[in-house]
């Protein structure tokens, strides 16, 4: 082992400064990627889905919508932490592909850049969008990106366990509690819930703050109190792990697999996770809302497709030719039946149904869902850090609820 | 740079050809000197290039990134209003600066403690000979081998409350009645990730030691056992005076490592939980990349670069007292 020289000293400090500095390594690639514009044959896509089954299936999609287009797809998979530091650096050496996939949560952000055109000034269809699934894709009152599908967060309820219990799957927050407590025996905990400090503990709290009346540009009022503190008793009267703290969503998935929770409020996308256990029954319900009557309100969250600005008319109009197949009918029911998520148009429901009868709750939350940008936009990034925060320092005990949701605030 | 050195080379051929006298004999020493010149430079450019590249413009970059209203749009657009210092203003006068700088201090310290105590601990160990010792101590890099990704991975669902392995074992050892929450505590996350870290750092550390202890000649442990030392005397009085230089290079550069460290906790805790093992590199990264204020991220990241540079100061100033020591 040769001893570090002042070489290696540098390198060490030059990496500290890489985490400010990502527009360096931009201006690095700049030269590379921007080539081939020219050439309408191909074109290049952008996702983050690097997992299987979605990578494949993506990816059949892509090469399927881009044969009808008459174009050869270029596509790049980028894991989703490196994902939005690939696109500002592309943005910022105007190397953007041609069609970029976006998270719905940043779409916002990107599009106040100006990098991405107001889908207004191109030809793509939207008639195949519902309009809670519009909202995703628009800020500043023009729609920017497409998702084919969308997801949200339910609670799922093992009903085996419920049965055992005497206990039927709760409708109101008081329903909830109890249910829990009767489920809470021994090392398994009657419910689990995801607080972990990424987007996933604001996604779980939404839905509570909204179907409570609250909203999330008002986290000092009453209602935002009332739903965090309904979240907070379930770990204080023990019938929720202090692990929640820790869990996301793939996290309590595998706590509700395992069989150690009776109850998960969870993104419904774990379903594929459960599904490969046959001895496992469960039902997926809406979250359950303050009182009887109520509305309920979650999350939407997906994936929309969006097409950056690359002053290539040619390239262009076959984007916009491959993006209006991404959103086709056809589509969105392919991808939704094969990735377990819900078509965006509300006229396929009816035919979706009839494959998974089985998913009622999940469609409807997702037709009653909201965007969770719509409201605050460019500033929602940090609304929801502030969020997550808050769920983790009143959960902890750190702070009290009311404390933790006035300096979220702020 | 290769240009030069056929030219020079033809001049001086031409020198040696054309006879003695003086005149040429001193333009063919003026041609050396402008030879050796080229050569020197031939050495040093390449390291300047580097240096320039990839050590001065981040550095620049993120100097003046941290004057700049620099956001998502910045990227893009190429504009970012400069600002003054308000980024810092900003910075420091947040609610979790100070709570952060506190974390990366106790971090730090705490890590560096025990990697290093345990790593000489283990390097000491390893200098006997003994049946299966290089197999064994070359078990002791295994962490090092391990991305750092996985390895947290693996440590977040070791140190899980109710279904750990750590927290199972002390049960049925009897030693616990109820499962310590490792990462879900905010009171002891920050220790737990010091323990983790400090799993991390080990290798590096028994490394170094051990190939400093190599250094010290087997002659001296002889005389001083004649002499009538016993272990712990010989440790003092030669292995810790000999191994000096070497324990200055591995704190220093292990304080640094340390404080820069971003995976370890991002991949434990994120900063959790309720921000209680946040560090100034996880709150940098927050602030570019959560909040799209790459302004205050950069300068942030400034700070710790500071504090690096501080430190960094003190290993140039010992390695070079124990060079001309």
């Amino acid at each position: 082992m040769k001893v570090p020289t002042r070489r290696k000293l540098q390198n060490k400090i030059t990496m500290i400064t890489a985490v400010g500095s990502i527009s360096v390594l931009a201006a690095c690639s700049s030269a590379g990627s921007g080539g081939g514009q020219s050439d309408s044959t191909t074109i290049r896509v952008a996702d983050y889905y690097t997992d299987e089954p979605s990578k494949s299936i993506i990816g059949e999609m892509l090469d399927r919508c881009g044969s009808e287009a008459g174009v050869t797809i270029e596509r790049e998979a980028v894991p989703s932490g490196d994902y939005l530091s690939k696109v500002l650096q592309q943005s910022s050496s105007k190397s953007l592909p041609d069609i970029q996939m976006l998270d719905a949560q940043d779409l916002p952000a990107i599009a106040e850049t100006g990098a991405l055109a107001p889908l207004s000034e191109r030809e793509v269809s939207t008639n195949t969008i519902g309009e809670s699934v519009l909202s995703l894709g628009t800020s500043g009152g023009e729609l920017y990106g497409l998702a084919p599908t969308v997801g949200t967060i339910v609670m799922f309820t093992n009903t085996d366990m419920l049965q055992e219990a005497g206990v039927s799957v709760p409708e109101t927050w008081d329903d909830l509690k109890t249910a829990a407590e009767k489920l809470t025996d021994g090392d398994r905990y009657g419910i689990a819930i995801t607080a972990k400090n990424t987007g996933e503990a604001t996604y779980a709290y939404l839905p509570l703050l909204w179907s409570n009346g609250g909203s999330e540009d008002d986290l000092s009022s009453r209602e935002a109190q009332e739903a965090l503190q309904f979240e907070v008793d379930l770990v204080k009267d023990g019938v929720a792990s202090n692990s929640v703290v820790q869990w996301g969503n793939s996290d309590v998935g595998d706590q509700f697999l395992n069989g150690n929770a009776a109850i998960a409020i969870m993104s419904a996308t774990q379903m594929s996770k459960l599904n490969d256990d046959p001895e496992l029954n469960y039902e997926i319900t809406s979250i359950p809302v303050p009182e009887l009557g109520d509305d309920h309100v979650a999350p939407i969250g997906g994936e929309v497709w969006t097409l950056p600005r690359t002053g290539d008319d040619e390239r262009e109009n076959k984007a916009e030719e491959v993006l209006s197949c991404i959103v086709s009918n056809e589509t969105q029911l392919s991808l939704a039946e094969s990735r377990l998520v819900v078509p965006a148009n509300p006229d396929l429901d009816e035919e979706y149904l009839k494959t998974f009868p089985h998913l009622v709750s999940y469609v409807e939350t997702v037709r009653d869902g909201r965007s969770r940008t719509a409201l605050l936009e460019t500033e929602w990034p940090k609304t929801n850090q502030a969020i997550w925060e808050a769920v983790q320092s009143a959960i902890t005990g750190q702070k009290t609820v009311s404390d933790a949701l006035s300096d979220a605030a702020k | 740079m290769t240009n030069v050195s056929p030219d020079t080379m033809t001049e001086t051929d031409h020198g040696a050809q054309g006879g003695p006298g003086r005149k040429k004999r001193a333009r063919a020493s003026v041609s050396r000197e402008r030879r050796n010149a080229a050569a020197q430079w031939a050495f040093v450019v390449p390291a300047l290039i580097y240096i320039a590249l990839f050590f001065a413009y981040p550095v620049i970059k993120n100097l003046v990134m941290s004057f700049q209203d620099y956001t998502a749009s910045s990227f893009y657009t190429g504009e970012a209003p400069l600002v003054g210092f308000s980024n810092y203003v900003t910075v420091l006068s947040g609610d979790q600066f100070f709570p952060t700088l506190r974390n990366s201090l106790v971090f730090t310290v705490g890590s560096i403690v025990g990697q290093f105590s345990l790593g000489l601990l283990a390097a000491v160990f390893f200098r006997r000979r003994f049946p299966l010792s290089t197999f064994l101590r070359s078990l002791l890099l295994l962490p090092w081998l391990l991305p750092v990704i996985v390895a947290t991975a693996l440590w977040r669902s070791l140190m899980d409350q109710d279904s750990g392995a750590i927290n199972t074992v002390l049960n049925a050892l009897g030693l616990i009645d109820t499962g310590i929450p490792w990462l879900s505590s905010p009171s002891i996350a920050l220790l737990s990730v010091i323990i983790v870290n400090i799993w991390i750092g080990i290798p590096f550390n028994v490394a170094i030691l051990y190939g400093g202890l190599q250094d010290i000649p087997d002659e001296l442990y002889e005389a001083a056992s004649l002499d009538g030392a016993g272990p712990w005397r010989s440790f003092r009085s030669i292995t810790w005076p000999l191994l000096r230089p070497t324990v200055t290079v591995v704190m220093l550069l292990g304080v640094i490592y340390t404080l820069r460290s971003l995976d370890v906790v991002l991949g434990l805790t994120r900063g959790g939980p309720a921000n209680s093992t946040q560090t100034l590199p996880t709150l940098s990264y927050f602030q570019s990349f959560q909040q799209f204020e790459f302004g205050q991220g950069a300068a942030t990241s400034n700070i710790l670069i500071v504090i690096a540079f501080v430190f960094a100061l003190f290993y140039l100033r010992t390695s070079r007292r124990d060079i001309t020591a």
